[in-house]
């Protein structure tokens, strides 16, 4: 090892702090709390998980996920996809430390301007998934594209475009 | 995603439709767990409402309602109005929805949709909607639809 070359950061203390990072984005929401979405991460790839529920049946005869949870699993996968993005860099880079991140100040979620769903297959009475990518992120506007599906990656059950305004960031 | 909305429905009069279809409307699992409630129902068109739930803020800071919740909101009185127009026969499933976000909806204000399906064809039912808080003038979101007709034994009336 050169010397005065800093020795790498141990890999549990690096989980630690994107996993602490995440949870603190995540926990606040009352709404994803409610619905019962959980976030996987591999690196910095999110997926969105939501478990099924009696409660988010929209057709008790099929039965079938309810068309507006749907829509609400993909905008909250949207959501938390970018804002983590933006979190992501700013934790990398040094800007903020995570271990201070305080819950209530966190970085403001983006706000939807506009979200388009396609409704490909009905959603089955079973955990569904979801993976945002985000297309374009600049200072103002983002624009992200959400994937989801329930038992094949390759079958999607919905997919959706989102437009989003981007938090002010700080200085 | 909805079924069909005469199930249980007590008589053809105005009354009884109303009072069947929002039977049906709330006995939707996830339209019971967000208190939905069916106020008004005519040929294609529909009222959906819901209170204002801690349950549902998607921002801590404000304690403004998730745009999610008020999504399903407006996905279930599409298919209400859906459902409700002379030319559906049975249920009725969302091809796609866009929603635009206008304003926050205010902290502890109830959230009212309305929706209109003002086409119809053998496949596929066109549908507007829009939702609004105590504030009439400007709507928190709009929503545009396209909904899948149903034609559950026997085809289009």
């Amino acid at each position: 090892m050169t010397p005065g070359a800093p020795r790498p950061e141990p890999v549990q203390v690096v989980k630690q702090r994107r996993d602490a990072a995440l949870q603190t984005l995540v926990a606040g929401v009352p709404y994803i709390r409610f619905l019962g979405i959980t976030f996987d991460r591999r690196g910095d790839e999110l997926t969105a998980v939501l478990p099924f529920d009696d409660k988010l049946i929209g057709n008790p005869q099929l039965p079938a996920l309810h068309g507006g949870v749907t829509a609400a699993f993909l905008e909250t996968a949207a959501i938390i996809g970018l804002s983590w993005s933006l979190l992501w860099e700013d934790m990398e880079a040094g800007r903020i430390d995570p271990a201070r991140l305080d819950p209530l100040l966190l970085p403001r979620l983006p706000k939807t301007i506009d979200f388009t769903l396609d409704y490909l297959r009905s959603g089955l009475p079973r955990d569904a998934y979801a993976r945002a990518r985000v297309n374009r992120s600049g200072r103002r506007y983002a624009s992200v594209h959400v994937e989801a599906w329930q038992d094949n990656r390759g079958r999607l059950f919905a997919q959706a475009t989102g437009h989003f305004l981007v938090p002010a960031r700080e200085a | 995603m909805v079924p069909r909305v005469d199930e249980g429905m007590t008589g053809m009069d105005e009354n009884g439709k109303i009072t069947g279809a929002r039977r049906f409307i709330e006995s939707i699992p996830h339209a019971r767990a967000l208190n939905m409630t069916l106020d008004d129902l005519a040929e294609g068109m529909a009222a959906v409402s819901m209170p204002y739930d801690a349950r549902l803020v998607g921002d801590p800071q404000t304690g403004v309602i998730h745009g999610g919740a008020v999504s399903a909101l407006m996905d279930t009185c599409c298919g209400a109005a859906v459902m409700s127009h002379p030319g559906s026969a049975a249920g009725t499933a969302t091809l796609d929805l866009r929603i635009d976000y206008m304003r926050a909806a205010t902290p502890g204000q109830r959230l009212r949709a309305s929706a209109t399906c003002h086409h119809i064809t053998r496949s596929v039912a066109f549908v507007r909607a829009s939702a609004h808080d105590d504030n009439d003038d400007l709507p928190v979101a709009t929503a545009t639809g396209a909904f899948t007709v149903d034609t559950e034994g026997g085809g289009p009336a």
